[in-house]
């Protein structure tokens, strides 16, 4: 109880900082910032803690995005019903996917969900409704209430679902589900012969880890007021969902969290003072790097220093 | 109450490999049963079957639970563990890089055993009480002899009626797998266990089987009512015993 009323506070003065500095580029930055908290503790759920490398990322991030496209095109402009919209089809994304891949094991699954992602791309670059190829405006409404603008606000609900994600992350580690998936990362025949029902408990990591992953790509039409299906099936949000827990460490809350706002901030300052093209440049010779120096990643580096 | 567990004409494989023909065999309640064979002959495969981790090619298990017939063929692993039956697999296949408790914790993921947690925890640690003392460590980081009894603990975990050992003493010292042989037993007694235990170590588990088979080329090969028809048996001498 008193990791999640902290984890609230933590959240309220972060948000309260921002917002005294009242600077619109701050709040443009972060959120994307993040957006990546999001997209690495989903990824952990499932590649962290259950030890199911999933490369498809961008495809639930992209369904999340285009089922709010959708709604919006219907006439539903409600952000709160876009991001449940858009958690709910990457939700059961991550259930069927679950359903028809799971039981393979290993590199197969993760070719399986890359497949997944240029799969649903070519879907998308081909319904015209959606905008095809050619990409679709989005109008963002008039100033909210309380905001001081629109991103700001987005900025906020972004905040918001950061902080649910962490304190989802956090109680699954340590309850029975987060035990399960922890015995099947390390020997899955084994936890089958122990009685945990591996494939069930799979599944419900697939469905919260993609329903997470849609969730944070469901605002993404009212941040970038411009869709279209190469940017976002992007390489960049496959990558770094993966980059950030193994950068961070893998199998605690803590590791994503701390590689995408380290990873997270470093690109955004790399856009601003180099070029934007350097990203991801950058995020592969980080990566490389710790899985050759530190594979426990920062986490694991702090925890052998102190000796724990 | 009676637990019990009964293959017939049970054949398996995988893909094209036949490994199990027509094996039928008993392990009536209460009992303590061997199943010899040298290595690749089917002891593995027939345990898997019995967990539902091989779907079988033909013929049925059933098992008998509190009195209570049920079928296994085509059951899922964890309805099986559900059930009340417990594996300790071959290479005791333990979490390495979770804590001994852990390991056991897993144990008792099924929701029967969930109840009686911290009461078998407790049994375990009375039993085994170099567990209790390493019990925040890595199980990873442990010795061969160690391992082995956070296997049998995490199956005691799960609050068994039939207990299924596959190869309790691949890997471990002599001095190690005779007293690992002693806990099999010491833990069927004290807590009424139907107990089938794959091994190779033919002197080693006659010495606590209380009836047993010959498994060669998946076949039943011969049947043993008893430890000593067994021991008794001229195939058994001059194939398994070396007298």
């Amino acid at each position: 109880m008193r990791f999640y009323l902290g984890a609230v506070a933590v959240t309220a003065l972060l948000f309260a900082a921002f917002h005294l500095a009242g600077i619109e580029y701050l709040w443009f930055t972060a959120y994307v910032v993040v957006q990546y908290v999001v997209l690495a503790t989903a990824w952990n759920i499932l590649g962290g803690y259950a030890g199911y490398v999933n490369f498809g990322s961008a495809a639930f991030f992209a369904v999340g995005t285009y089922a709010a496209v959708a709604l919006h095109k219907a006439g539903i402009g409600n952000l709160w019903l876009m991001m449940l919209a858009g958690g709910a089809a990457s939700g059961l994304l991550g259930l069927g996917m679950g359903y028809l891949t799971l039981r393979l094991r290993g590199a197969y699954f993760s070719i399986a969900t890359l497949s997944l992602a240029v799969l649903l791309q070519t879907v998308i670059t081909n319904w015209s409704y959606l905008g095809g190829s050619r990409g679709v405006y989005v109008v963002r409404p008039a100033e909210v209430a309380v905001f001081s603008s629109f991103v700001e606000y987005l900025f906020a609900v972004m905040l918001a679902l950061a902080l649910l994600a962490i304190c989802l992350a956090r109680y699954i580690e340590t309850s029975r589900l987060g035990y399960g998936l922890a015995a099947i990362r390390d020997d899955e025949l084994a936890a089958e012969a122990s009685g945990v029902p591996t494939l069930r408990l799979k599944l419900i990591a697939t469905t919260i880890s993609g329903g997470l992953m849609g969730m944070a790509g469901a605002p993404m039409p009212y941040y970038s007021t411009f869709i279209e299906p190469a940017s976002a099936f992007g390489l960049n949000y496959a990558v770094n969902a993966m980059a950030m827990p193994l950068v961070g460490g893998l199998k605690t809350w803590i590791g994503p969290l701390v590689g995408a706002l380290l990873m997270g901030t470093a690109q955004q300052i790399a856009t601003v003072t180099i070029s934007s093209a350097v990203n991801l440049l950058l995020v592969g010779l980080l990566l490389i790097g710790f899985l050759m120096l530190a594979p426990q990643g920062i986490v694991g580096l702090i925890k052998g220093r102190t000796g724990r | 109450m009676a637990n019990s567990i009964s293959v017939s004409h049970l054949s398996a494989g995988y893909g094209a490999v036949q490994v199990l023909d027509d094996v039928s065999l008993e392990v009536p309640s209460g009992q303590t049963v061997a199943l010899l064979g040298t290595n690749g002959n089917g002891k593995s495969t027939l345990m898997r079957c019995i967990m539902g981790m091989i779907r079988p090619a033909a013929g049925k298990v059933t098992a008998v639970i509190d009195g209570e017939t049920h079928d296994l063929t085509g059951r899922a692993t964890e309805e099986i563990v559900d059930l009340g039956i417990a594996l300790v697999p071959e290479g005791r296949r333990l979490f390495p890089k979770l804590a001994v408790e852990e390991n056991l914790l897993i144990g008792a993921y099924r929701p029967a055993a969930r109840a009686r947690m911290a009461e078998n925890l407790d049994y375990c640690y009375e039993v085994f009480p170099r567990l209790k003392e390493r019990r925040g460590q890595p199980v990873g980081s442990m010795s061969g002899g160690e391992q082995q009894m956070v296997a049998l603990g995490r199956a005691v975990m799960s609050a068994p009626r039939i207990l299924l050992v596959d190869e309790p003493s691949v890997g471990l010292a002599p001095i190690l797998v005779s007293r690992t042989i002693d806990l099999i037993h010491q833990l069927k007694s004290s807590l009424n266990l139907t107990v089938l235990m794959a091994e190779q170590n033919f002197h080693q588990a006659v010495r606590i089987a209380d009836r047993g088979y010959v498994i060669v080329h998946g076949r039943i090969a011969f049947e043993g009512a008893s430890a000593a028809a067994l021991s008794d048996n001229q195939m058994v001498r001059d194939f398994y015993l070396g007298q």
